[in-house]
C-alpha cells in the first residue's frame, strides 16, 4: 500500500474531532480495540485497522464527510459488509473508512415498474426478501449474498452461479445516487430505462469504490421461474465436462446455473454436505434448467441426451425441489468444505475461454507439483470463471508467499489463454499488480485519467486496482508533436 | 476538408494525431445512417472506418464475436443465423426512420447503444459488449475488458464507450456477447385497449413468470398502419406481448399469459417477426407528412399520463408505447411542434415524470438550436465534461455531437 501520509496522521485527533461534529454520538471510532474489527474484508491475508472509521446515517452526513476530507485532503476507503475476496474495502493506515452499514433501509418496492429502491446497506438477499412474497426476486446471487451489501455489490460488479443467464449486477442495476469526493450528489439512472449523456451509472457499478460513494441504488427485480430443476453428471475428465457444456450451450440452451468441480473438490464437498454427489469421477457438472415446467421437462430432456452424447459416467436429475437443493448445497458448500481438508485456502477469480479448460487444468497439475500445494477446482462452467481454491497451510513458513506466488500463476496462464484476472470478485490489492499481464501502460493511464475525473486528488480508495498510483496532471498532458504527422501511405481525398 | 479512410487502427492513430496536431476536427463515420442521430457537426475531416470490416472470430459455444467496427450489421447477423445465434439486443434498423441509405454497422450501433423491444429482458447494446480497442483522441490506441463473457478487470470502459457518439474514442475492433436464437416467437394481441388500462396490463406481463420478451400498445391511429394485418384489423389500439424460447413452453406461457391478460388474437411466427420489426423501426407507425420524432424514455408507470399531458397541448401528437411504456416514441406535425420542436412542453413533462427526451428526427437547423439529448444537471455536465477530457482533451473526436461545446 502507499506510504501512509506522516502529516496526516498527525493531524489524527483533529480529524476525529472534526468528524464527530458531522457524525455525532458512536458513529466515530477511533479506539484502537473498536477498529481490529474492520482491520480487513475477505481477503484475511491483508489486514490494516483505519486511521478512523465513520459510521454515517445520512446522505447529508456522507456529503459532509466527503467534503471535509477532501478539503483536508484525507484518503476515504468506502465499505459494505467487508466481504471482498480481493482487499478492495482493505483500510488505510492514514485514511478514514466509511462504513455504509447504516444505510440499511429498503426504501421502495415499486412493482409497476419492476424495481426496489434501497439503501447500499440492504443485503443482496434482502431485496429479495422484501420482493419475494410478490413472487419477484433480484437475481444477482453472489454466494455472501446472506451477508454482503447491494452497495458493495455495486462496487465490485459482483457476479453469482446465475449470471450467465441473467447478467451481473451492472445488466440489473439501473440508478443510483452517489456523492463525489467533493461532496456532491450526483443521481446516475433511474427508474427509467438508459439515461442522458454518457453511461456513468455502467462505470461506477464495478469501479470498486474508486470514483464514488454509493448511497442510493435502484435495482430491477424479476419474477421468479416457476420451476427449477438440476443434474449432477459425472464425467471421467473435465475436458468431456466442458465439452458437454460447450455442446449444451451451442445447442442454444442458456441454463440458470452450471457448474463443474473437479474431483478433489467433489470429495470435499460430499464428505462435509452429502450431497449424493458420484465419488467415481475427475469431474462433475452441475446444470440447473429453470423456466415452466413444460421448458425445463423439454431442456432437462436436451441436456441428458447431450451428457449422453459425451460419455457420462453417470447423469441424475432431481425429483424434488429438496434434492435440487441438496444438489446445490454441495456446491455453495465448497469453499467452507475444502476448509475443511486444509487449515487455509486461497481463492482465485480468473477467467478463461471454456475451450482452453483442458490445458489450464493440465497445466495447473504441473504447477501443483512445482509449488508443491495441492488444489481444488470449482468453476462457473458456462461462463469460464474459474475458481481455483489453493490448499496451504499459513503456520508453515512460506506456504502464504507460495500460495499467493501459484495463485499469480494460475491468473497469468488465464490471461496467456485469452483470459482475464478477475470475472467477479474484482482486483483490488490482491490482483494490482498483475494488471500489466492485460494492460499496457497507454490502457492503464486511459483507466486512470477517468478516475482523474471523478477524483482529481487520488483520495477515493487509493492503492486499488492500479499498480501506480494516479498523478493526474501528468497524465492529462497532451503531448502534439511539432510540425505535422504525414502519413504518406495512405489514400486521402 | 478531407475524407481518411484508413485500413486499421494504426493508421487511425496516426490520422488522429495529424489532426490533433493541425488543431482540426473529426466526425467519425462507417455505414453513415446514423449521420441524422444527435446534433449536427462541422468538422474540419471525415474518418470513414469503413475499411476496418469482417469477424475477427466467432465462437459460437463461448458466446463470443470479434469484429471490427465497419463491418455491416447485415453480415453479422447472417454469421450468427449460421449457428442460430442472434444479438439478443435487436438493434432496430432505423434507416427509413432517418431517411438514410446505406448499411448499419456494429460500430454505429454501439456507438449509439440502440436496443430493440427486447430491451426489456435483455437490455440494450451496452448490455453485451464485452471488450473493444479504440483510438482515443490522444491518437493512442488502448483496449478494455476482454473477450470472455465475465470480467471485471478494471473500470468497465464497455459501458462507457456504449453510447458515447464516437465521442471518447474511435473504436478499432468489439467483442460482443452473442445469445442463442430462440426456437420460436408468438405474440399475443389484445385490441381496444385505452392507454391507461394498456401499461398496467403490460407491467402485469412483465412481473408474471411467462418471460415476456416485448410489450409494446399502439393506440389505435399507429395500429391501424400496421402491415400485420391481425394488428391492424382490431379496429382500434393493440396491447401486444411477445412470448421467445423452445416450442412446448412457448406453447405452454402464450395459453397461461393470456389466461392472465385476457384472451385475444395471436401472432404466428413470421408475422411476429414482422411486427416487432416494425415497432423496432418506428418509421411505419409515422404519419405522413412532415414530422418531428421524440423518443422518451420515462418511468414506465408514468407513460399514459405523460402523453396525456404532451396531448392537451399539441394537438397534433401521435405516439406508441413499448418497453411496457419505458419507451413513447411521439411524433408532431412539425408546424404546430413550432422553432423549438416542442421541446418546451415535452421536456417538462417527462422531466416530471422521471425520465429523459432525445429529439431523433428535427431539421438540421433545429437539432443544432435544441439540444438533441436530456440537458444534464449541472454537476453532472461538468463531471461529463471532465470524462470527455480524459479521452479527448482537444475535443478532436465527434465534438458538438451530444451537446454544444467541444
Amino acid at each position: 500500500m502507499p506510504e501512509p501520509d506522516r502529516a496526516v496522521l498527525g493531524r489524527r485527533a483533529e480529524i476525529v474531532k472534526a468528524l464527530r461534529r458531522i457524525v455525532p454520538g458512536e458513529g466515530v471510532i477511533d479506539h484502537e480495540r473498536e477498529l481490529r474489527a474492520f482491520e480487513s474484508d475477505g481477503l484475511t491475508a491483508y489486514r490494516q485497522p483505519p486511521m478512523v472509521a465513520v459510521l454515517p446515517e445520512t446522505t447529508a452526513q456522507v456529503v459532509e464527510v466527503m467534503r471535509y476530507c477532501a478539503a483536508n485532503k484525507v484518503k476515504v476507503v468506502p465499505r459494505g459488509a467487508g466481504t471482498s475476496l480481493s482487499g478492495g474495502a482493505l483500510p488505510l493506515a492514514d485514511g478514514v473508512l466509511l462504513a455504509m452499514g447504516k444505510f440499511n433501509k429498503i426504501l421502495d418496492v415499486d412493482v409497476a415498474n419492476r424495481c426496489v429502491v434501497a439503501q447500499p446497506g440492504v443485503t443482496n438477499l434482502g431485496i429479495t426478501h422484501a420482493v419475494q412474497g410478490l413472487g419477484l426476486y433480484y437475481a444477482p446471487d453472489p454466494s455472501s449474498q446472506i451477508a454482503c451489501t447491494i452497495g458493495g455489490n455495486v462496487a465490485e460488479n459482483s457476479g453469482g452461479v446465475h449470471c450467465l443467464k441473467y447478467g451481473l449486477t451492472t445488466n440489473n442495476v439501473i440508478g443510483i445516487e452517489m456523492v463525489t469526493i467533493e461532496g456532491e450528489i450526483v443521481r446516475l439512472g433511474g427508474k427509467h430505462f438508459d439515461a442522458a449523456g454518457y453511461d456513468l451509472l455502467g462505470v461506477m457499478v464495478g469501479s470498486e469504490g474508486m470514483l464514488g460513494v454509493v448511497t442510493e441504488v435502484t435495482v430491477r427485480i424479476l419474477p421468479k421461474p416457476p420451476g427449477a430443476r438440476a443434474l449432477l453428471i459425472g464425467f471421467s475428465t473435465v475436458e468431456g465436462a466442458g465439452d458437454c457444456v460447450a455442446d449444451v450451450i451451442g445447442g442454444g440452451i442458456i441454463p440458470g446455473g452450471m457448474e463443474i468441480m473437479d474431483r478433489p473438490a467433489v470429495a470435499a464437498a460430499e464428505a462435509f454436505v452429502h450431497a449424493g454427489y458420484p465419488l467415481d469421477c475427475e469431474a462433475l457438472l452441475i446444470v440447473e434448467l429453470d423456466g415452466c415446467e413444460a421448458e425445463v421437462d423439454h431442456l432437462t430432456a436436451e441436456v441428458e441426451t447431450i451428457a449422453e452424447r459425451h460419455g457420462a459416467t453417470s447423469c441424475r436429475t432431481s425429483q424434488s425441489e429438496a434434492e435440487r437443493l441438496l444438489f446445490w448445497a454441495g456446491r455453495k458448500a465448497a469453499f467452507p468444505a475444502v476448509g475443511r481438508i486444509s487449515p487455509d485456502y486461497y481463492c482465485m477469480d480468473g477467467t478463461i475461454p471454456r475451450r482452453e479448460i483442458g490445458r489450464v487444468l493440465q497445466q495447473m497439475k504441473q504447477m501443483e507439483a512445482r509449488f508443491g500445494l495441492r488444489v481444488a477446482n470449482v468453476f462457473h462452467a458456462g461462463d469460464g470463471n474459474l475458481h481455483p481454491l489453493i490448499l496451504y497451510d499459513a503456520n508453515k513458513p512460506g506456504e502464504l508467499d507460495r500460495a499467493e506466488e501459484f495463485g499469480s500463476e494460475i491468473l497469468r496462464l488465464c490471461v496467456r489463454v485469452g483470459g482475464v484476472l478477475t470475472g467477479e470478485h474484482g482486483v483490488g490489492i490482491e490482483k494490482r499488480d498483475l494488471m500489466d499481464t492485460m494492460f499496457n501502460e497507454i490502457d492503464l493511464n486511459q483507466q486512470q485519467r477517468l478516475k482523474c475525473a471523478f477524483d482529481s486528488d487520488s483520495l477515493l480508495n487509493p492503492g486499488k486496482v492500479f499498480p501506480q498510483l494516479c498523478r493526474c496532471a501528468e497524465l492529462g498532458r497532451m503531448h502534439v508533436h511539432a510540425g505535422k504527422v504525414a502519413f504518406p501511405d495512405l489514400p486521402r481525398f | 476538408m478531407s475524407l481518411l479512410e484508413p485500413s486499421d487502427a494504426k493508421q487511425i492513430a496516426e490520422m488522429v494525431s495529424w489532426v490533433v496536431a493541425e488543431g482540426d476536427t473529426l466526425e467519425i463515420v462507417a455505414g453513415g445512417t446514423k449521420r441524422a442521430l444527435g446534433r449536427p457537426m462541422k468538422t474540419d475531416h471525415v474518418l470513414d472506418v469503413s475499411r476496418l470490416a469482417g469477424v475477427v472470430e466467432y465462437e459460437a459455444a463461448e458466446l463470443v464475436l470479434t469484429a471490427q467496427p465497419g463491418e455491416p450489421l447485415a453480415l453479422i447477423n447472417a454469421e450468427l443465423a449460421k449457428k442460430r445465434q442472434i444479438l439478443a439486443f435487436e438493434p432496430p434498423d432505423w434507416r427509413a426512420l432517418l431517411g438514410a441509405e446505406g448499411e448499419q454497422t456494429l460500430g454505429g450501433v454501439i456507438a449509439c447503444n440502440l436496443a430493440g423491444s427486447r430491451r426489456v429482458r435483455a437490455g440494450s447494446a451496452r448490455d453485451y459488449i464485452l471488450g473493444f480497442s479504440a483510438v482515443n483522441g490522444f491518437g493512442e490506441i488502448w483496449k478494455a475488458g476482454g473477450k470472455v463473457v465475465k470480467n471485471v478487470t478494471g473500470y468497465d470502459m464497455c459501458k462507457l464507450q456504449a453510447g458515447a457518439y464516437g465521442t471518447l474514442s474511435a473504436l478499432t475492433e468489439v467483442t460482443i456477447k452473442v445469445m442463442p436464437k430462440p426456437e420460436t416467437a408468438c405474440t399475443v394481441v389484445l385490441h381496444g385497449l385505452a392507454d391507461e388500462v394498456a401499461i398496467p396490463v403490460l407491467a402485469n406481463a412483465l412481473n408474471s413468470p411467462f418471460e415476456v420478451s416485448g410489450a409494446a400498445h399502439l393506440p389505435a391511429t399507429a395500429a391501424r398502419r400496421s402491415k400485420v394485418s391481425v394488428v391492424a384489423a382490431g379496429l382500434g389500439a393493440a396491447t401486444v406481448m411477445r412470448l421467445e424460447g423452445p416450442r412446448p413452453s412457448v406453447v405452454y406461457r402464450t395459453t397461461a399469459l393470456e389466461s392472465l391478460v385476457g384472451r385475444g388474437a395471436r401472432l404466428n411466427e413470421a408475422e411476429t417477426e414482422a411486427f416487432w420489426s416494425e415497432v423496432g423501426a418506428v418509421q411505419p407507425f409515422l404519419a405522413q407528412g412532415s414530422r418531428i420524432v421524440w423518443r422518451l424514455c420515462p418511468t414506465p408507470s408514468q407513460a399514459p399520463s405523460v402523453v396525456h399531458s404532451i396531448l392537451s397541448a399539441l394537438q397534433s401528437a401521435e405516439f406508441y408505447f413499448d418497453w411496457g411504456g419505458g419507451l413513447i416514441w411521439l411524433s408532431l406535425d412539425s408546424e404546430e411542434a413550432g422553432p423549438d420542436a416542442g421541446a418546451g412542453i415535452v421536456r417538462p413533462v417527462v422531466k416530471t415524470a422521471g425520465g429523459h427526451a432525445t429529439l431523433v428526427v428535427a431539421p438540421e437547423a433545429i437539432r443544432a438550436s435544441v439540444p438533441v439529448f436530456e440537458p444534464l444537471s449541472a454537476g453532472l455536465a461538468q463531471l461529463t465534461a471532465r470524462v470527455k477530457s480524459g479521452f479527448d482533451p482537444r475535443g478532436v473526436l465527434n465534438p458538438g455531437r451530444m451537446q454544444e461545446g467541444p
